[in-house]
C-alpha cells in the first residue's frame, strides 16, 4: 500500500490568518475563498498535482472544519489514490506526549512517520497561504542537477520590500551562503517563498536535532536553514518568476482578487495547461438580468445580476438587485444586495444581506479603507457601514 | 423499499438528427452547462436510486465522457452507481446482430442483466423530456395504488405537430389510463402527454421482457400496453412541475429561450429545494466580462470571456465573444470562438465552432440557423 515515491508534498495549512480579522474566525486561512471560485489551498493543491506530485500530508491546526470537509477524501484534485493521495494530518495525542503543532518544524517533526511510510528521497514543504501557480518539478530537477540538500524558492522583491522577508544572500552559481529574517539592511532582494525542497534524509535528521534543542522555537527559516547553513550542506535557491501574492491581510487579498480582472490579468485563472482544480457545488448557471450591467467583472455559477457590477469578483449565488450598485468589491457566497444598495471597496463574506438603500464602504478612488462584513451579517435598510469597518462573522 | 433505474440515451434521437450526428439524445447540451441525461439522473439520485443503468447503442463516446465514473453524481460507488450498458453483440445470437430500434427491443436485450436485478421497483425515463420530478413520490404513488406500471404524465395543450411525436393518455377519474394514442396524426388540444417515466415492481418488467422475449413482441406500447388495457391496472402520476419536450431542432430553440425568459420555469427546473441538477464539472474560472462587455438578459456558464454584447443568449461553457460583436437570440455551445465584430441572431452553434471577424449570420425565432460541430466561418 506505501508505494515508495520519489517526492511528497507538505502542506502547511494550521495558519490563523490572523490579520484576515473577520474573515478567518471560523475558518483557516488556507480555508479562505478567493476568485470567486477557489480557496487559497487549491493552488499548492493543483500546482502538486500539476507537478505530477500525487501525495500530500496537509498539516492542520486552527478551526479546521471547513478545511477538512472542503479537502474531504481529495477528489477535485484528482488526489483520492489508493497508493498516496492527499491526507489530513491534525496535531495528535502519543503514548508519552500530546501537543499542539509548536512551529512550522515542529508540525513537520511530528508527522515523520508520514513521510517515512512512502520513504520518498525528497520532501517538498509548502505553506497554504499564497496565491501561485508554479510547476514544483522544474525546481525538483534543479536540485537534483545541484545535488544540493535543499533548495528554497526564491522571489525577486523590490528592493524597498526586502526588509519585510526572509532574505536568501546567494553565490553566482545560486547556491546560498546567508540567510537573514526581515533584515534591516538587506544585500539582496531574493525573497523566500517559504517553499523547500530537502533531500528527506537530511531533513529528519535536522528536525529531530531540532526538536532536541529546547531553545529552537521550532520553525524552518529560524532555526531549520540557519542550522543547515551553518554546517554548510549544500543548499540553493531556485529563482521563480512568476505572480506570487501572501494574501495574509484584507489588502493583499483584496488586490489579488483584483489581479485577476482585466483583458491581460497579472494572474491568468484562463490557461488550460496549468488548471486550478476546486471542490464543485453543482449550481445552476449564472444569469444576467435584464436591467443588469457588469463591467471588468467575474461571475461564476448561480449568481443573478439585475443591478450594476463593476471592478469586481463575485463568488456562487450572489444576487444584486435591480438598482444596487457594487463597485471595487469581492463577494463571497451567497451573499444578497438589494434594490438600491450601494456596496463599494469592500470584502463581503458568505450569507450576507445587504437590505434595500444600505451602503457598505465607499469609493476607493477618495483614499478610504476596505470595509470588511464578516458572514452572515444583515445590513438593514437605509444604515450606512463606513468604509474601513470591520463587521465581526455573525455564523 | 429499494429502487434500480433504467435510462434510455437513444430512443429519440432521429427527432432532433442535428444535435444528434455526433452524440445520443442523452448527451444533447442544454442549459449552458447541462446534458439532456442530466435531468434523467439527478431525478433518481434525488430520489436516493443508487443503481442506474443507461443503455445505449451508438454514438456513446459523448456520453460515456461525460458520465465518467459517475462521481460528479455522486454514483462513483463499489455496490451500484452508474452503469452503462452498450450493445452486446453476440456471435451465438440470432445471427442477425441487429441493434435494437424501440424501448421494448432495448429491453429484451438486457434481459439477463433485468433477470439478475435484486432491487423492488425498476424506474424508467428517457431523455428527450426535461423536467426535476420527485420520483420518490412517484415511487410512493405507485405503492400505495398497488398498479401495474405508473407513468408520469402532464396535462398539456398540444400542437398538431407535438401530439404527432408524443404518447397521449386518456386517464379516468381514478387514475387509471383508459387509452393510450401512441404519435396520433390527428390529434389536437388539451391531454395527458406521457412524459416517458415510469416505474414498476422489478417482478413485473422481469415477466415482460420475458414475455416479449417469447412473443417476439416489438413495440412497448403496441404489443403490451394497448393490448392489456384492460385486463392491467396501468396508471397516470400528473406531474404539476415544468417539463419541456425536446423533439427538434425548434423546440430545443424554443425550450431553451424559455430558460431566460420565464423565471417561473427556469426556478421549477433549476430551484426546487433539495433537487438540484448534478453534471460534469469542468473546472473553469470564472466568466470574465471586459470594459466593452455589454451582456443583458442572458444565462452564461462558467469559464467564458466577453468582450462584446450579448443579449437574449445561452452561453454554455468557455465561449468567447470578441470586440464589437453583437450576439442575440442564440445558444452557444461549449467552446464556441466568436470573433470580433461578428453579428449572430437566432443562432445554435455546436462545440468548438469558430466564427471569423466581421459574419454575420441569422436565422429566425422559429427557425434557428444551426452550425455543426467544429464548423469554421
Amino acid at each position: 500500500m506505501y508505494r515508495k515515491k520519489e517526492c511528497i508534498a507538505m502542506l502547511l495549512a494550521g495558519g490563523q490568518g490572523s490579520r484576515l480579522y473577520a474573515l478567518t474566525e471560523k475558518t483557516a486561512k488556507p480555508a479562505v475563498p478567493f476568485g470567486g471560485k477557489y480557496r487559497i489551498i487549491d493552488f499548492p493543491m493543483s500546482n502538486c498535482v500539476n507537478s505530477g506530485i500525487d501525495t500530500v500530508g496537509v498539516l492542520t491546526q486552527y478551526q479546521p472544519l471547513v478545511l477538512n470537509e472542503y479537502i474531504g477524501n481529495g477528489e477535485p484534485w484528482d488526489l483520492d489514490r489508493t497508493r498516496g493521495g492527499v491526507m489530513v494530518l491534525p496535531p495528535y495525542q502519543g503514548k508519552s506526549s500530546s501537543d499542539w503543532y509548536r512551529g512550522t518544524a515542529n508540525a513537520i517533526y511530528q508527522n515523520i512517520n508520514f513521510i517515512e511510510r512512502y520513504s520518498p528521497e525528497y520532501t517538498l514543504i509548502l505553506s497554504g497561504d499564497h496565491i501561485y501557480k508554479m510547476d514544483y518539478s522544474k525546481m525538483l530537477k534543479e536540485h537534483k542537477q545541484n545535488g544540493a540538500d535543499c533548495t528554497i524558492a526564491v522571489l525577486k522583491v523590490p528592493m524597498a520590500e526586502a526588509s519585510r522577508f526572509g532574505i536568501l544572500n546567494t553565490n553566482e552559481d545560486g547556491s546560498i551562503y546567508e540567510f537573514e529574517e526581515k533584515p534591516k539592511n538587506p544585500k539582496s532582494n531574493n525573497a523566500s517563498m517559504g517553499i523547500y525542497i530537502f533531500n528527506t534524509k537530511t531533513l529528519i535528521e535536522y528536525l529531530k536535532a531540532d526538536e532536541a534543542d529546547e531553545s529552537s522555537s521550532n520553525d524552518f527559516g529560524k532555526n531549520i536553514i540557519p542550522a543547515m547553513l551553518g554546517d554548510g550542506k549544500k543548499m540553493y535557491a531556485y529563482l521563480f518568476d512568476g505572480y506570487w501574492k501572501d494574501v495574509g491581510t484584507i489588502e493583499s487579498l483584496w488586490e489579488a482578487n483584483m489581479d485577476l480582472l482585466g483583458r491581460t490579468p497579472a494572474f491568468n485563472l484562463y490557461d488550460k495547461r496549468w488548471r486550478i482544480f476546486y471542490r464543485n457545488n453543482a449550481e445552476p448557471p449564472h444569469k444576467i438580468g435584464a436591467a443588469g450591467k457588469v463591467v471588468n467583472s467575474m461571475i461564476t455559477e448561480g449568481c443573478i445580476v439585475n443591478g450594476e457590477v463593476v471592478n469586481s469578483v463575485l463568488s456562487n449565488s450572489v444576487m444584486v438587485e435591480e438598482g444596487a450598485f457594487v463597485k471595487d468589491c469581492v463577494i463571497l457566497g451567497n451573499v444578497t444586495v438589494k434594490k438600491g444598495a450601494h456596496v463599494e471597496y469592500a470584502i463581503i463574506d458568505h450569507d450576507c444581506v445587504i437590505e434595500e438603500g444600505a451602503k457598505v464602504g465607499a469609493s476607493r478612488a477618495e483614499g478610504n479603507k476596505i470595509a470588511v462584513l464578516g458572514a452572515g451579517n444583515k445590513v438593514a435598510a437605509g444604515s450606512v457601514i463606513e468604509p474601513g469597518a470591520m463587521c465581526e462573522a455573525q455564523k | 423499499m429499494s429502487a434500480v433505474g433504467i435510462i434510455f440515451s437513444n430512443i429519440h434521437d432521429r427527432n432532433i438528427s442535428e444535435l444528434t450526428r455526433v452524440r445520443t439524445m442523452a448527451s444533447i447540451p442544454y442549459g449552458c452547462r447541462y446534458r439532456l441525461i442530466d435531468f434523467a439522473l439527478s431525478n433518481m439520485v434525488n430520489a436516493g436510486i443508487g443503481t442506474i443503468n443507461v443503455i445505449t447503442h451508438y454514438n456513446y463516446q459523448s456520453l460515456m465522457d461525460h458520465i465518467g465514473s459517475g462521481k460528479d453524481w455522486d454514483m462513483a460507488r463499489r455496490s451500484g452507481g452508474i452503469k452503462i450498458l452498450p450493445p452486446y453483440i453476440s456471435a451465438f445470437a440470432n445471427n442477425q446482430n441487429e441493434l435494437y430500434h424501440t424501448r421494448l427491443e432495448a429491453l429484451k436485450s438486457i434481459n439477463h442483466f433485468i433477470q439478475g436485478m435484486a432491487e423492488d421497483y425498476v424506474v424508467m425515463a428517457d431523455c428527450d423530456v426535461i423536467c426535476n420530478i420527485d420520483l420518490q413520490d412517484l415511487i410512493n404513488d405507485h405503492v400505495e395504488s398497488g398498479a401495474d406500471i405508473t407513468f408520469a404524465v402532464q396535462k398539456k395543450v398540444l400542437s398538431k405537430e407535438a401530439a404527432r411525436r408524443n404518447t397521449i393518455m386518456t386517464v379516468d377519474e381514478a387514475g387509471r389510463i383508459t387509452d393510450i394514442k401512441s404519435k396520433p396524426n390527428t390529434f389536437e388540444g388539451e391531454a395527458d402527454m406521457c412524459l416517458n417515466i415510469f416505474v414498476c415492481t422489478r417482478r413485473y418488467l422481469q415477466q415482460m421482457v420475458l414475455d416479449a422475449i417469447a412473443h417476439d413482441y416489438k413495440s412497448m406500447t403496441k404489443d403490451i400496453l394497448m393490448r392489456t388495457l384492460r385486463q392491467c391496472n396501468y396508471r397516470a402520476y400528473r406531474f404539476e412541475g415544468y417539463s419541456a419536450e425536446i423533439s427538434s431542432i425548434e423546440e430545443y430553440f424554443t425550450h431553451s429561450m424559455e430558460l431566460i425568459s420565464d423565471k417561473e420555469k427556469y426556478d421549477s427546473l433549476f430551484n426546487v429545494e433539495e433537487r438540484p441538477v448534478f453534471t460534469k464539472v469542468r473546472n473553469s474560472p470564472p466568466t470574465y466580462y471586459s470594459e466593452t462587455s455589454d451582456v443583458k438578459n442572458s444565462l452564461i456558464a462558467d469559464g467564458c470571456i466577453i468582450d462584446g454584447t450579448v443579449e437574449n443568449c445561452i452561453l454554455f461553457r468557455g465561449v468567447k465573444v470578441g470586440k464589437g460583436a453583437v450576439v442575440k437570440n442564440s445558444v452557444l455551445f461549449q467552446d464556441t470562438f466568436v470573433g470580433d465584430n461578428v453579428s449572430l441572431n437566432c443562432v445554435v452553434s455546436d462545440k468548438n465552432v469558430v466564427i471569423h471577424e466581421g459574419v454575420t449570420l441569422s436565422g429566425a425565432p422559429t427557425l434557428p440557423f444551426y452550425l455543426e460541430k467544429r464548423k469554421m466561418i
